[in-house]
């Protein structure tokens, strides 16, 4: 198993929002993490990446805990990308903050060069959130977790970024855990969906 | 759901346009055009949809009709309520009573005033605060609460309650739904499907289509400030061959549901929005003069379409 989580717990004060949840996902798999508001998807997802430390249990990833430092082979797409990049940098600086991606792949993303100038208040949600993609998707990624990375945006824009990023993690055999509450989105994407309150022991 | 075509509309908008004076560099200001030749009417006791992408326009439309726009916004065109011209002396009388808006964010509530206060607001009484509470399943303790400490769908449940209260004849929703989960977004919708069925106008801006889908009478698609097509809700069942404009066609093509299949391209943006038809750059029926000329608004098929090749 590529990412696991064993036994873990976790919650804010004293209030637990996970307890015991126990998941593993393979090498190149694609998941969808689904569950009403509030039952602790992105908490799951930010623990899954090393963003949180679990209070119990363990995240493996092939078997061993994540790297503390450097780069980390899991890495995040977030729902807001206005919030995701530093508002003072032109958005040159923020997709070349971790690698560094050759024209070439900043094409496939979608992102047009004269964006590379622009400042995050000068481009759509949609055009941002291209930049996180493109962020997240450096040579060292092996899984990327999407947490509602299209809730936010119209139909069309959301089925422009699926495909940039399928076509990324498909091609590199990178691993998807996707966060949302689009069924139909889950199916389009996934090949295997987890409801989180079914994996809770709360 | 049938259509009193018969009745005059609630709310007609004709032509609307909206420009921001904006400053360049240094003292220098230009004029944004964010809506153009926006037309769009809505009839009592109707919901109508308003779909499109981010940035269309859609919640500066909801602000245009309430008269809530920024002061660097100057509007003109026809809007007219109940077939009076709607002047700002008229929003103001009519603003948060007949007309009433469930807005967007939960930021529009008063993090420092107690829930049943902002929902009695100015005009409305304690009783009929506590039906209205009973209706949307608010318990009695939310009363004395602030917005920080309500949830997301008990917050919305709150500003629909706000916005319901003066009983309202045209309701604008701005995004209702977002945050709640299936259950709840399908309930918030229901209960504006029943605000129409009791002789309301209902406006619901929405990016939930499917629930769009079952509780709307019509849709108006929106593209880059601008109405492209406006029909009956079956047009958007099937595959799409019912619609009148290749956007609205793309739209319902990119639902996960249906095929997922994106158009190429992006809107374009407010100040660099090409001549002719807003949507020639992506369109694959694109003729010279689509290039040319902004096509009207005309009727087609028992809607309204803005597409010179749409039959």
């Amino acid at each position: 198993m590529q990412l696991e989580a064993r036994n873990v717990s976790f919650g804010y004060g004293n209030n637990l929002i996970l307890r015991n949840v126990s998941l593993s996902i393979a090498q190149g798999e694609h998941v969808g993490l689904v569950g009403p508001s509030g039952c602790g998807k992105s908490t799951l997802s930010k623990l899954l990446a090393g963003y949180l430390h679990p209070k119990g249990g363990e995240i493996l990833w092939n078997g061993k805990p994540l790297p503390s430092r450097g780069y980390c082979p899991v890495q995040m797409i977030y729902q807001h990308p206005e919030k995701a990049v530093n508002p003072m940098w032109r958005l040159g600086k923020t997709v070349n903050e971790a690698w560094k991606p050759d024209d070439t792949f900043l094409e496939s993303m979608g992102i047009e060069k004269a964006w590379l100038r622009r400042w995050p208040n000068e481009l759509s949600g949609g055009e941002l959130q291209r930049f996180c993609i493109a962020r997240a998707l450096g040579p060292q990624t092996q899984f990327v977790i999407a947490d509602e990375m299209s809730t936010m945006l119209d139909v069309i824009t959301q089925a422009q970024i699926w495909k940039l990023l399928m076509d990324t993690i498909e091609q590199r055999n990178i691993g998807l855990m996707m966060v949302t509450h689009n069924m139909d989105l889950a199916k389009r994407v996934c090949s295997r969906i987890i409801w989180l309150e079914e994996l809770n022991n709360l | 759901m049938e259509l009193n075509n018969e009745h005059a509309p609630v709310l007609s908008v004709k032509n609307l346009s909206v420009k921001f004076k904006m400053y360049t560099t240094g003292a220098k200001q230009r004029d944004l055009e964010v809506i153009s030749n926006l037309s769009v009417d809505i009839r009592a006791g109707e919901v109508l949809a308003v779909v499109g992408s981010s940035g269309s326009g859609k919640s500066l439309l909801a602000h245009s009709v309430l008269g809530i726009l920024p002061r660097n916004a100057s509007i003109s065109g026809d809007l007219q309520y109940n077939g009076e011209p709607l002047t700002p002396q008229l929003q103001a009388k009519l603003r948060g009573h007949e007309i009433a808006l469930v807005p967007q964010s939960v930021s529009f509530l008063d993090p420092l005033m107690r829930i049943d206060s902002q929902v009695i607001g100015t005009t409305a009484t304690r009783e009929k605060q506590r039906k209205i509470f009973e209706r949307y399943q608010l318990s009695k303790a939310v009363e004395r609460m602030y917005p920080h400490q309500l949830s997301g769908g008990m917050a919305r449940r709150v500003l629909v309650a706000t916005a319901v209260i003066g009983e309202a004849k045209l309701i604008i929703a701005d995004e209702p739904t977002p945050g709640l989960s299936p259950d709840l977004a399908r309930e918030t919708l229901q209960n504006f499907r029943e605000l129409a069925d009791q002789g309301a106008a209902v406006m619901l801006i929405t990016h939930d289509i499917d629930l769009a889908f079952q509780i709307a009478d019509r849709i108006a698609v929106f593209y880059a400030g601008t109405t492209v097509e406006v029909a009956n809700v079956a047009d958007f069942q099937g595959d799409g061959s019912q619609l009148r404009h290749p956007y609205s066609r793309a739209f319902l093509a990119a639902l996960p549901q249906n095929e997922f299949r994106a158009i190429s391209g992006f809107q374009p943006y407010a100040g660099a929005l090409p001549e002719g038809c807003l949507f020639h750059p992506r369109c694959k029926y694109c003729t010279q003069e689509c290039k040319e000329r902004t096509p009207p608004m005309r009727e087609l098929r028992g809607g309204e379409v803005r597409c010179i090749h749409a039959t």
